[in-house]
């Protein structure tokens, strides 16, 4: 008897859940559209003066953005800032830029190191607040290629203190790989010469990727911008990656885990960032990394302040500290980015940093499009049609995945 | 032994927080209560006349019994009520915050979409490969154990078995992982034979899944097997059973509660394992690799997709009870 209750409540449980499933083909459908307009920044007020530091700030950054020297003690910019403004830092690592902005929602935090894709989804919800850039005096410093982008402003406002950038590479072993590639058509028609070896960035975002390839070899699709894509143009990104997802051996989030896979062979073309490639050399793997014909998509990290901060004043010190150039110039070189102020590539302790990096190469940046929030408004400036979002990439993701 | 402790007994018995040395003595020496007629009931338990305990009792019983059942009803059975219900939810698509508003959509998508289906399918079918490879490796190994070898083997095998448990699970699947590597170990030893391992993908993650999880189906069969009397197969052998019909007949139905007691770590835990996927799967996709990463984009669809497991998981456990497995627990 007891059986046949558990049965029941079994049977009952299911029962909810289909009922659940399909109850709602009328009426509950609203969710998603509720914002169907597009995007527009909250009134979130700027800060107007720079008042005295309240002792601390609590920090969201990616890992290696902040070391206080316990990872290596050549490696510490963050006790000198506290002893500096007096400002203790309390610093929380992020793996992911999704894990950013739900980091961010809990309030709990002063200033986050967000890259584009994550920042504008920031900017909607409220959580950041406009920087008031002459609050932070190194900002005149920065390179005029990362001020006022599409992907860290709004109406010709900062919303952030740009903080370093990089392109997604492509890196392929030089000794299986032959010849040595000069497209991405590497990891998409051809990817059936080396199938069970390809790797790709495990995130949405890298959709724009797909999109940006088809942008030069499919141009009556029309895409003028990879991450504004209407539903077609995704659909094609979308159906591109799905071809490509036979010859996946591993997508890869883990920036260790792809120098290892590279190294034993797992991985042999695929996308890359470029400390990524110098971490693989120095292990002696045969890789080399390009920036392929098509251009790349890449990455600009922004630092930004919340709109609820609790320590603002020693938030916006901090800004002004981790953009400074030295300090600048220690993060880029111990990450392996391009730094974003100017100065700081007469302080890295390899002259030749700013130059692997292209730092102040524009006309090399100007072939990577850098992450940006993909949005229903149309980045590129379309109206006569809708584009698809974050959320809508993300579902397309798991598809592609299967 | 006074019969009229038999109550406190049978409560306090199942309670192994109390420490006996408190209790017992304690109602040793009380003054002898009229004994009462019947069987002692317990609490809860409908259909019998429950015998009123006294007051101090119940409040002694009730203290006992509050913060294990606060834990459970608040903390744990609370935090799977809330997920449910944020499953009922919607997410804003582009900040990601969680807009509080009704509606079944969630459940509709993990319903219709055909990549959940897939994806429900494709764990479930690791869940199940996992537990019946465990299960065809832990019964020779636990018969050898329980009753071939001697004691002294037997210790050896006893802490063999339980070693790999003291090294982290992280350390083990990423040791496969080095394991199954273009050059690692398996490749090494396969292609003197002109063979080649299985590689990342879904045949490794099995592979891993039914290494991690072996020690909790080998155990209790093991339990099952040493308790299993002798003279049972003995019995078996005078009546002319050869060793194929005594081991259908005789030991596997002895068994076979403790294979399903296995069976449920193994099978849950495959189920809503995601670590040694991203470790040793390749591209593969497993339900729990969806659930967390929409966790940070849409917290009411990932709420909606584990509501997945814990069906699966309540059916599971629902159809191993009625095989009588969970009676002895």
């Amino acid at each position: 008897m007891r059986n046949t209750n558990v049965w029941k409540a079994a049977a009952a449980a299911t029962v909810l859940l289909l009922a659940a499933g399909c109850g709602s083909g009328g009426g509950g459908g609203g969710g998603g559209d509720a914002q169907g307009s597009g995007f527009r920044a909250p009134d979130v007020p700027m800060k107007k003066t720079l008042g005295k530091g309240e002792g601390q700030v609590n920090i969201i950054a990616w890992a290696g953005y902040a070391e206080d020297g316990s990872n290596d003690p050549k490696a510490d910019w963050v006790h000198p800032f506290e002893k500096q403004t007096g400002c203790k830092v309390n610093t929380k690592i992020a793996g992911t830029s999704d894990e950013m902005v739900s980091l961010m929602k809990t309030g709990q935090y002063d200033t986050v190191s967000a890259s584009g894709d994550a920042t504008l989804r920031l900017i909607a919800s409220g959580d950041a607040a406009p920087v008031n850039t002459k609050l932070v005096p190194n900002y005149k410093d920065i390179f005029a290629g990362l001020k006022k982008q599409p992907f860290n402003s709004v109406d010709g406002r900062m919303y952030g203190i740009p903080h370093g950038r990089g392109a997604n590479l492509l890196m392929y072993r030089t000794d299986k790989v032959k010849p040595a590639p000069d497209s991405w058509r590497a990891v998409f028609e051809d990817a059936p010469k080396h199938t069970g070896k390809v790797t790709a960035y495990d995130s949405p975002i890298y959709i724009a990727d797909a999109a940006l390839y088809l942008m030069k070899t499919e141009p009556q699709l029309g895409i003028k911008n990879p991450y504004a894509l209407d539903q077609k143009q995704l659909d094609a990104a979308v159906a591109l990656l799905k071809k490509q997802h036979a010859h996946i051996g591993e997508y890869w989030s883990d920036y260790q885990k792809e120098v290892t896979a590279f190294k034993g062979g797992d991985s042999v073309v695929g996308t890359t960032w470029q400390v990524i490639a110098n971490l693989a050399e120095a292990e002696k793997a045969p890789v080399k990394a390009v920036l392929p014909k098509e251009g790349a998509t890449g990455w600009s990290d922004t630092w930004m302040v919340a709109a609820k901060a609790e320590h603002p004043n020693c938030a916006y010190k901090w800004l002004d500290w981790i953009v400074s150039p030295k300090v600048n110039a220690q993060v880029a070189e111990y990450f392996g980015e391009a730094p974003a102020n100017a100065k700081a590539c007469e302080e890295t302790s390899d002259a030749q940093h700013c130059a692997t990096y292209h730092a102040d190469d524009e006309s090399y940046y100007k072939r990577v499009h850098f992450w940006t929030t993909p949005v229903k408004q149309c980045l590129d400036g379309r109206t006569t049609v809708e584009c698809t979002d974050y959320a809508q990439w993300t579902r397309a993701w798991t598809e592609i995945k299967g | 032994m006074d019969p009229s402790l038999d109550g406190d007994q049978g409560l306090t018995g199942r309670q192994p927080v109390t420490s006996p040395k408190e209790s017992t003595p304690k109602a040793a020496s009380r003054p002898a209560r009229p004994a009462r007629p019947g069987r002692p009931g317990r609490f809860g338990r409908p259909g019998r006349p429950g015998r009123p305990a006294r007051a101090g009792a119940r409040l002694r019983l009730a203290a006992l019994l509050t913060p294990p059942l606060l834990w459970l009803g608040l903390a744990y059975l609370g935090s799977l009520a809330v997920l449910l219900l944020s499953a009922f939810w919607t997410t804003d698509s582009f900040t990601s915050d969680v807009v509080h508003l009704w509606n079944t959509d969630n459940f509709r998508t993990v319903l219709t979409d055909p990549v959940y289906r897939t994806i429900t399918l494709r764990t479930l079918g690791v869940a199940v490969a996992v537990t019946l490879i465990d299960a065809l490796l832990a019964f020779p190994m636990a018969f050898f154990m329980a009753r071939v070898a001697s004691g002294r083997w037997r210790r050896a095998l006893l802490v063999a078995v339980l070693t790999p448990l003291w090294a982290g699970y992280l350390v083990k699947a990423y040791a496969w992982r080095v394991m199954l590597g273009e050059h690692g170990l398996v490749n090494a030893v396969l292609a003197p034979l002109g063979l080649s391992g299985p590689g990342y993908g879904l045949p490794a993650v099995v592979l891993v899944l039914a290494y991690l999880w072996l020690p909790y189906m080998i155990l209790p069969v093991f339990a099952a097997l040493e308790r299993l009397p002798t003279h049972h197969l003995e019995a078996s052998a005078d009546l002319g059973a050869g060793a194929w019909r005594t081991l259908r007949l005789v030991v596997l139905p002895a068994v076979r509660p403790a294979l399903f007691a296995g069976s449920v770590f193994t099978f849950s835990l495959s189920l809503g394992d995601y670590l040694t996927v991203q470790i040793v799967g390749g591209r593969t996709q497993l339900l729990g690799n969806v659930i967390a990463s929409q966790v940070t984009l849409d917290l009411p669809l990932a709420a909606a997709l584990s509501a997945v497991p814990v069906v699966l998981i309540v059916c599971y456990l629902a159809a191993v009870r009625r095989a009588g497995a969970l009676d002895s627990l």
